[in-house]
């Protein structure tokens, strides 16, 4: 197996990832996109890990994965937030601070 | 060796038509279903590296956590289930030039840089590997992260409590 197969899938789902996060309206979906962003990262990580016969790679992406429950935990008890006050959780509703 | 590629091939494709689905569903359980298949297929990545408790890991908070929590986050917030409700805003193609335009310069410096590195796996990195590092040289970020779990839940019930 080549390296670059893991890394250009990786860079795939990360742009993938990006192009959600700039187009997606609903925040639950926002959120998704980013954890589709985050196990780009870690796939990446675990690639190079297993490049350099190392197991740093593999402690990071477990660093990664806890990072991304506790974001998701705190991003969905915002989204819950915006849902309770605006009633909608639409990301084009939340427009307190434009001009 | 060939057995290998044909295994990436067949779950980087599911993976890719995953991803493409969640980012262009019109229904947002499908959307959490279909991110479901992408991480499942990182897990399957994850075992083709050889690095197994990452693996496992994955299937268990992703899968498992992270997942029942965005469908607890779909249910509370009513989400639109009505198919003709766009749930994308107007900057469809402004965010795919975006997109396109990382992925180009991504994959041709990732070509240029690595076209010629190959993986050789020769048996998979044990359990007891993984936790030696982590209790021994990687303590300290260990415990930070803890702490920061801590945090985190705390913020969320305090975030989401009524009163």
């Amino acid at each position: 197996m080549l390296l670059n197969q893991f890394l250009l899938l990786s860079a795939f789902l990360f742009c993938t990832g990006i192009y959600g996060v700039l187009t997606r309206k609903h925040t639950v979906l926002v959120l998704m996109s980013i954890e589709l962003m985050l196990s780009a990262v870690n796939l990446n990580l675990v690639a190079f890990g297993a490049f350099h016969n190392s197991v740093t790679g593999q402690v990071f992406a477990l660093f990664v994965l806890t990072i991304a429950a506790a974001e998701v935990g705190v991003g969905l008890a915002i989204v819950l937030l915006i849902y309770r006050n605006l009633r909608s959780a639409d990301l084009d509703d939340v427009d307190v601070l434009k001009g | 060796m060939i057995a290998e590629n044909v295994f990436f091939g067949i779950i980087a494709a599911a993976m890719v038509i995953g991803a493409l689905g969640v980012v262009t569903t019109k229904n947002i359980v499908h959307a959490a279903l279909y991110l479901v298949i992408v991480l499942a297929g990182g897990a399957a990545q994850f075992l083709l590296l050889g690095q197994e408790f990452v693996a496992w890991v994955q299937v268990l908070v992703y899968i498992g956590a992270v997942i029942v929590l965005f469908l607890f986050g779909i249910m509370l917030t009513r989400a639109p289930m009505n198919p003709h409700d766009s749930l994308d805003n107007n900057l469809r193609w402004p965010g795919a030039a975006a997109a396109l335009f990382l992925a180009g310069i991504l994959g041709s410096l990732l070509v240029h840089t690595f076209h010629a590195d190959k993986l050789h796996i020769d048996a998979p990195i044990r359990t007891a590997t993984v936790t030696n590092a982590v209790f021994r040289v990687y303590i300290i970020p260990f415990e930070v992260v803890g702490v920061l779990l801590l945090g985190a839940l705390v913020g969320a019930v305090v975030l989401a409590r009524r009163d």
